[in-house]
């Protein structure tokens, strides 16, 4: 009797796992790596209708966060300034540039400058700016060097893995309240903050929420 | 086999290759693939909004009326006994008296934590343009505000707090107002503090503590030192007062 099946096929079964593997392992790597807020958000580098630099206005003439985002230590929201406090000094600064127009537009009309956000939680999700940056967490620890962006982008996932992994460890983050809005401080060594940090969430009773509704409502 | 795995290894490449690596800039808004409730119909902080002209989600005090507290209680807030702050207290929130004069002293206890708080919140708000030390050469100096006055002259010291109070609040020439920036209690935490610039600035050796007499003295002998106005408000008033006493004697 004949062969029914040539030999090729022998190999068949084994070509088809082997196949089949493959493109699961690369689906699987794939969404991985760009399925998650670290690839789908880090680097969102809108453009503004205003080119705001902080690197001048924080480095070079030493600005608080706060003479801006005035309310970010009384208020869940980190507020954007109002068009009044860019006139503050650019009613007399630079009072003919190009790139202030829209600046001097808003303050004519009354009509807000039409910042394009970049950092957003989903809807469901309740941070509180106020308890983090009044507990000794710096603006950094989220929304990285932003003292130091020409222009700002993303520069944390933010997902929740990201909240998560700093409410399991809050000593690793935490730093001196005073030194909050100094973007470029940083504890001598990883052990010193390590101790550091150990003793603030025990002194300030530190007890971030692992539960669902510490966030979400 | 063989164009099976040409074509998995073409695909990953292309993949790599359309899609780049993780942390590159891009200006377009982040692709959502399931939007879930990330977005809701409602109203946010500073949010956009179509309904409205301005298109604000946040309304604008409406003209004419104030604002009865920001409790949630309507029951409290709209009872007859319910007490309008300002009009209980006016000196600390207009920086008058009744009769309508500027208030001379405060209306809040001047302690140390007031100091600090007021030390904070000049460094914040005033620094920039009044500099460190109150003489008006800030930073802002440098790059076209020309205008900014020095606190070190008789008309701003034997000013009423509550003139000062009242410029804090709604600004003066080109100054603009910081009352929507700063609470009552923290402007006049800011006109403590700026009390105590003007007496630093305007200290002699008389005023210097026994104990740090000596030092000072040591200090003046000494090569021309660096001063920190922006630490603590004693310290701020030693050094101040050194560089006058130089000046005096």
């Amino acid at each position: 009797m004949a062969n029914i099946f040539p030999k090729w096929s022998n190999f068949v079964p084994i070509k088809i796992i082997l196949g089949i593997g493959l493109v699961v392992t690369a689906v699987v790597a794939g969404i991985t790596y760009y399925g998650t807020p670290k690839y789908m958000r880090v680097g969102y580098q809108p453009i503004q209708p205003v080119p705001f630099d902080h690197n001048i206005h924080v480095e070079q003439l030493g600005m608080d966060c706060r003479y801006c985002h005035t309310y970010v230590d009384r208020s869940e929201h980190s507020n954007v300034p109002s068009t009044n406090t860019c006139m503050n000094c650019h009613s007399q600064v630079l009072t003919d540039s190009q790139a202030l127009a829209p600046v001097r537009e808003s303050a004519e009309s009354g009509e807000p400058i039409p910042w394009v956000r970049i950092h957003k939680t989903p809807d469901f999700v309740y941070f509180n700016h106020s308890v983090h940056v009044n507990r000794g967490i710096s603006c950094v620890e989220c929304h990285g060097q932003v003292n130091e962006m020409q222009t700002v982008y993303h520069a944390k996932s933010l997902s929740m893995s990201f909240c998560l992994d700093c409410h399991r460890h809050p000593e690793k983050s935490i730093r001196p309240v005073d030194e909050v809005y100094n973007l470029n401080w940083e504890a001598s060594s990883p052990k010193e903050q390590e101790e550091m940090g150990k003793r603030f969430v025990h002194d300030w009773k530190i007890n971030p929420p692992l539960s669902c509704s510490g966030c979400h409502r | 086999m063989r164009i099976f795995l040409g074509i998995f290894v073409f695909l990953c490449v292309a993949t790599v290759s359309i899609f780049g690596i993780r942390g590159t800039k891009f200006t377009e808004p982040p692709l959502y693939v399931f939007p879930d409730m990330d977005d809701q119909e409602k109203y946010r902080p500073q949010g956009e909004n179509t309904f409205y002209q301005n298109r604000m989600d946040d309304r604008p005090v409406v003209p004419g009326t104030i604002a009865r507290g920001s409790s949630w209680e309507t029951a409290k807030v709209f009872n007859e006994d319910f007490n309008y702050a300002q009009a209980d207290n006016p000196e600390l929130y207009t920086g008058k008296t009744r009769s309508g004069e500027w208030v001379r002293g405060f209306p809040v206890e001047v302690n140390h934590a007031l100091m600090e708080l007021g030390q904070q919140k000049y460094t914040i708000f005033c620094q920039v343009c009044h500099s460190a030390i109150g003489d008006g050469d800030g930073i802002t100096k440098q790059y076209g505000v020309a205008t900014t006055l020095s606190y070190h002259d008789d008309r701003l010291r034997d000013m009423a707090e509550g003139e000062i109070f009242n410029t804090i609040t709604h600004g003066k020439n080109t100054m603009s107002g910081y009352g929507e920036k700063l609470r009552p209690e923290e402007r006049w935490a800011v006109i403590a503090y700026l009390r105590a610039l003007q007496r630093a600035q305007n200290g002699t050796l008389d005023d210097v503590p026994t104990p740090f007499k000596k030092e000072l003295l040591e200090s003046l002998q000494a090569p021309a030192q660096d001063s920190t106005p922006a630490d603590e408000p004693e310290t701020t008033q030693e050094d101040d007062s050194s560089t006058q006493a130089e000046s005096t004697e």
